[in-house]
């Protein structure tokens, strides 16, 4: 039995350790509060000012010198068809390569190797892709300053994201399932197209998502590439008249994009401008919450079906 | 052991496994008799499962690992672990019953029919009626018959198990292999499990680990006692059970040592 006074002093030395307990809740309470509230300031200060200027022809103008009749046509159709090149390119090489390191590659040194460069990669600076861009894609492939160029540099420039997406989701299916498959007699590839590739389905177009969300807000590389800041007309259109109805001439075309934009619009002097500038921003914000968004719900949509 | 070799579906001759540098297994020699049901067991780590894993040749899916002698198997007295015998030939002759029940994220219809889509077979028909078939055998058919068609998650873990049992028997294998069967299944379902496994030895040899001992004595025909990679003593489960004639196996079965 223990008498009072142990008990006593085993209280007190409970409560000294449980302050600490509410010191880190309030000091991370704040911390959290600061990340938020820098966002919802930033946000609202761009809803109050852009807000008023969206209108029905402020997506079907193109840029102007008079600020109230400038609207971002270009801009979104450039962003759209950008990202379409980009979506392309990187979803099938990104999962591509991530199945093969994972499933395939016989795990030495130089898979090693070519693993931390894969994650090295999603961390290089965007300017970099840029140049390397500039050099390949616009010269030495002659694809020139076009939507081609930009979609595959942001391709590159997201490929890690993708690859690394891709590796995650397929990692997390756990072994004995795997194993069920090879041993009722399953190829290596029959395991990934039945079974590999449909359960990391939605780990993988997360990553795409998130990947797509990350480019639609680049801009250092589509100003190395050398995107124009003023673009008074469309791209050519994908589908023609006579056969064979499709095009490809779009691909080649010269282009702008949403943060190019916006970029242009704040190194305005006029007021006018900075308010088409936040109401630009505003549509991209909403872009990219939107994607994340349906990043999010299709991930919870395709893992409700699997429970591991 | 003076039966005619046509009475074996397979002979173990001087079987040595390796991961890398470590001798898992240690020339290991025995039979197992044709639709009989065999029992290995030993103290956890003894190579039980890692022998088991040698029939499908599931360890040729991670690198560093090595087979040194033969498994052949009856009638046409080939080497499985030959390296020119492909693994996926021989996985699609001897199929595997994991220790946690592992069906696959989709219908109770589509696991039964993986073994038969993997072999090709298209005819709706004949997957429905082998469907049909594999689960009657695995006493599942009665439980599942109005819900093909449903997700294999939503049955229990001992209907889960025995849909996995269903999978297995789809494609008419000449071996089933159980590892650790029951381990992660509560009383009843493992009582019904092992009703199961005597029923199926008239259709298929069978090859269990098991680290309970009750339950190599209630499957079993034949027994296998393990220690570090080494077969102690094989033979009838009874002879095991009732008089080993080993002083090691003696320890174990009456739970002196393990």
């Amino acid at each position: 039995m223990r008498d009072d006074k142990n008990l006593n002093e085993i209280r007190t030395i409970i409560a000294r350790h449980k302050l600490w307990d509410f010191v880190f809740m309030i000091v991370g309470i704040l911390a959290l509060m600061i990340a938020m509230l820098t966002f919802m300031a930033l946000f609202s200060h761009m809803l109050i000012d852009g807000l008023p200027r969206l209108s029905w022809d402020f997506f079907t103008s193109f840029p102007s010198r008079r600020p109230g009749s400038a609207g971002i046509l270009s801009a979104w159709v450039g962003t759209t068809l950008v990202m379409l090149v980009t979506a392309i390119a990187a979803v099938p090489m990104g999962i591509g390569a991530g199945i093969y390191l994972e499933e395939y590659a016989s795990k030495n040194l130089i898979t090693e190797i070519i693993e931390i460069n894969v994650t090295n990669l999603a961390g290089i600076p965007s300017i970099i892709y840029g140049l390397l861009a500039l050099g390949l894609f616009v010269h030495q492939f002659g694809f020139g300053q076009s939507i081609l160029s930009a979609g595959l540099a942001l391709a590159l420039l997201i490929l890690p994201v993708v690859i690394v997406a891709t590796r995650e989701a397929i990692r997390a299916i756990p072994l004995v399932i795997r194993e069920g498959a090879y041993a009722l007699g399953a190829t290596k590839w029959q395991t990934v197209s039945h079974h590999l590739l449909p359960y990391s389905a939605a780990g993988i177009l997360t990553g795409v998502i998130i990947g797509l969300a990350r480019a639609i807000g680049e801009t250092a590389p589509i100003i190395t590439i050398g995107a124009l800041t003023f673009i008074a007309f469309l791209p050519p259109s994908p589908i023609k008249d006579e056969f064979p109805y499709i095009s490809f001439e779009w691909l080649m075309a010269p282009f702008t994009v949403m943060p190019i934009q916006m970029f242009n619009w704040v190194s305005r002097p006029e007021e006018e401008f900075q308010v088409n500038a936040a109401a630009a921003g505003l549509v991209l914000v909403v872009m990219t919450l939107t994607m994340n968004g349906l990043a999010i719900y299709l991930r919870y949509r395709m893992r409700k079906n699997l429970k591991w | 052991m003076a039966d005619a070799p046509n009475q074996y579906k397979s002979e173990v001759k001087s079987l040595s496994f390796y991961y890398g540098a470590f001798s898992a297994l240690k020339n290991i020699n025995m039979r197992l008799h044709e639709k009989q049901v065999t029992a290995l067991i030993g103290p956890s780590g003894c190579g039980k499962s890692t022998f088991l894993r040698c029939f499908n040749r599931m360890h040729d899916l991670y690198p560093g690992n090595r087979y040194v002698g033969e498994i052949i198997l009856h009638p046409d007295n080939v080497n499985i672990l030959a390296r020119e015998v492909d693994p996926i030939e021989v996985r699609m002759r001897v199929s595997m019953v994991f220790q946690k029940p592992n069906p696959f994220p989709k219908s109770i219809y589509e696991n039964v029919a993986y073994g038969l889509r993997v072999r090709g077979v298209k005819q709706r028909a004949l997957v429905d009626e082998k469907v049909e078939e594999a689960l009657r055998g695995a006493a599942l058919w009665d439980e599942v018959k109005d819900r093909l068609n449903q997700l294999a998650y939503n049955l229990s873990g001992g209907q889960q198990q025995r849909l996995c049992i269903a999978r297995a028997l789809a494609t008419d294998p000449e071996i089933l292999l159980f590892d650790e069967p029951t381990s992660a299944l509560d009383p009843i379902a493992t009582a019904s499990i092992e009703e199961l496994i005597a029923d199926l030895k008239d259709k298929v040899t069978i090859l269990i680990v098991t680290h309970n001992m009750q339950q190599a004595a209630r499957v079993s025909d034949y027994t296998a006692y393990m220690y570090l990679g080494e077969v102690i003593e094989f033979d009838v489960t009874d002879t095991i059970f009732i008089k080993p004639k080993n002083k090691q196996t003696e320890d174990y079965i009456t739970g002196r040592f393990g």
